[in-house]
């Protein structure tokens, strides 16, 4: 029952949204068509090379081999259109950031497709960065791998290096990141992560590094980076950022689409839901 | 309900991506245009190999140092083994079989420690694969350079072997360059094949030390192979000797020992060489482009 009220609302804030997005001739940057995403988990994770370590994880390996199939995303589809700041949110394991990624055409879609305006990216460079060299040498490394030019990084670095406010407490950029404290090592990884312009933006709950003072700071960035950005993609468990930064939400549970429409709806439901 | 109709109503979702010019994310470029984007990143392909060879040393007392001390020992511990124990020389001056075991024992470790690194370099890096845009052959070519520099300085300790035992520097070591840049080449397409078997399977990690260890004692690392089948008809030996991480490491012997001539070499030496390189490279990079939307699936 509540299932098939809510499928009508849903229905009912598309079809409102579509006209409303037509009256202004909003222009579609993001289009999903009936997305599937499927992850395959082997038993275990690939380890060191030694033969030694090799021959006796095969020995250990016998009892749990096999392929696990998660099916993270299951048939999801929408239009994002240019200017829009668009929310997901979803209990943990619902699938948000997994469809974040697929957006941005990092994991492959098992069925279904993504249509993008441009190259969307997600805002994080962790992966790139490497916890025994020093600030210095991971700003450099985090720009290039995001795919920005020696020039540009070279523009930007005094920037980003004041951005993270490593500096203030002592010389700290030249330091190995392993010793920064873990603050101040989330604070240099989303300087590094803002420092780059965007057409379509994706944020994965990048809001909540840092001490209060940088967080203010993150946010004004962040709607920078919107005011700049084609379109954007938040995902939060703070309800309240969502509904600072956001005017569109989809709501995602078990991979599937619950809900999608505009923000203080589509929170009001996800909070009955929840309990709240 | 009763909104004005939209002139993109009714469009199924692929049309609507049509008319707005809009791409299917992730899809694959065409091989010219994924060369073209592999050069964009050049800069982050060249900084990431260096950052990882500066990262392995970064948490020892000795640091950097070990760079050049890890071959040495390497070197050390084979010579005490095949040199001293074994006698692997077979009759071979020591003059020649010292530098000829050391130079065996780093050109093959180059072979051996990009195919490793390919293995897992997407594999390994699934975090980094899944969280940024670059083309994914950016990762193996960068760990297969990342090893290039490794030999490099390897290369320091082989040629104070190579004087310490009589080999003093002359014209023929200019042709080391040719042979580092034939087997770079090699190697990187090597790489790339087993970059994408291995995000595929990532079990071949643990599968390719033994792979790798029986085609190091089959190439001749610490023996000479024609010296070792001389009562066996020649083109055993030539086939032996052809195999690319022999010919690599024959050339490079020639190229710098002095009583390591031509007659140790197979016929063709240079253009087998050069054909394993272009061959495995292009074949490998074919075969890496071929499933380049398909990484980062896990």
């Amino acid at each position: 029952m509540a299932d098939d009220k809510l499928d009508k609302t849903d229905r009912t804030d598309r079809t409102d949204r579509t006209d409303r997005n037509a009256d202004k001739g909003h222009i579609p940057t993001v289009i999903a068509d009936e997305l599937h995403i499927v992850y395959r988990v082997n038993g275990a994770k690939t380890g060191k090379g030694s033969a030694t370590s090799a021959l006796s994880r095969i020995l250990r390996r016998g009892e749990e081999r096999g392929v696990r199939k998660v099916h993270a995303v299951r048939g999801v589809s929408f239009t994002a259109y240019r200017g829009e700041a668009i929310g997901l949110i979803g209990s943990n394991g619902s699938g948000k950031s997994t469809l974040l990624r697929a957006i941005a055409g990092l994991l492959p879609a098992e069925k279904g497709k993504v249509y993008t305006d441009g190259q969307p990216s997600l805002l994080g460079v962790n992966a790139a960065l490497m916890n025994d060299l020093t600030g210095e040498r991971n700003v450099i490394l985090g720009g290039l791998a995001m795919g920005m030019s020696r020039e540009q990084i070279r523009a930007r670095y005094q920037e980003i290096v004041d951005f993270s406010g490593i500096n203030e407490k002592g010389d700290f950029i030249t330091l190995p990141m392993r010793t920064y404290s873990s603050g101040m090592a989330a604070r240099l990884r989303f300087s590094i992560a803002a420092a780059k312009d965007h057409d379509v933006l994706m944020i994965d709950e990048a809001l909540a590094t840092g001490d209060r003072k940088f967080q203010k700071r993150s946010e004004a960035r962040i709607r920078e980076l919107r005011k700049e950005a084609g379109t954007v993609f938040l995902v939060s468990h703070n309800n309240k950022s969502i509904r600072d930064t956001c005017d569109r939400v989809l709501w995602l549970e078990r991979g599937e689409l619950r809900m999608d429409g505009p923000t203080d709806e589509v929170i009001k439901e996800y909070e009955k839901f929840t309990g709240k | 309900m009763t909104a004005p109709p939209s002139p993109d109503d009714g469009l199924s979702p692929a049309e609507l991506a049509a008319k707005y010019g809009l791409s299917v994310s992730g899809a694959r470029p065409g091989l010219f245009e994924y060369v073209r984007q592999l050069w964009g990143r050049r800069h982050f392909i060249l900084a990431f190999s260096q950052a990882k060879l500066t990262a392995q040393y970064s948490q020892a007392k000795l640091g950097q140092l070990w760079q050049v001390a890890t071959p040495l020992l390497n070197a050390l511990v084979y010579f005490l083994i095949f040199g001293l124990i074994l006698k692997a020389d077979r009759g071979m001056e020591r003059e020649v079989y010292i530098p000829f075991l050391v130079t065996g024992v780093f050109v093959f470790t180059f072979t051996q420690s990009s195919v490793m690194a390919g293995v897992r370099a997407i594999s390994g890096n699934l975090g980094l694969v899944r969280a940024l845009h670059f083309p994914r052959a950016s990762l193996p070519i960068s760990f297969s350079l990342q090893q290039l520099q490794q030999l490099l300085f390897s290369m320091i300790v082989l040629f104070v072997v190579a004087v310490g035992f009589g080999s003093y520097p002359k014209l023929s070591w200019l042709l080391i360059l040719p042979v580092l840049a034939l087997q770079f080449l090699f190697n990187t397409g090597l790489a790339l094949i087993m970059a994408r078997l291995g995000s595929k399977t990532p079990d071949l990690a643990q599968l390719m030390p033994f792979v790798m260890r029986t085609w190091m004692y089959a190439s001749g690392v610490m023996f000479s192979i024609p010296v070792m089948l001389k009562e066996h008809p020649a083109w055993i030996a030539d086939i032996l000797q052809w195999n690319p991480a022999a010919i690599y490491m024959d050339l490079m012997r020639f190229a710098l020992i002095d009583g390591y001539g031509w007659e140790n070499l197979p016929p063709k030496a240079w253009l087998v060489a050069a054909g394993w390189a272009v061959l495995v490279a292009a074949g490998g990079f074919v075969y890496f482009w071929k499933a380049e939307e398909r990484y980062g699936r896990g």
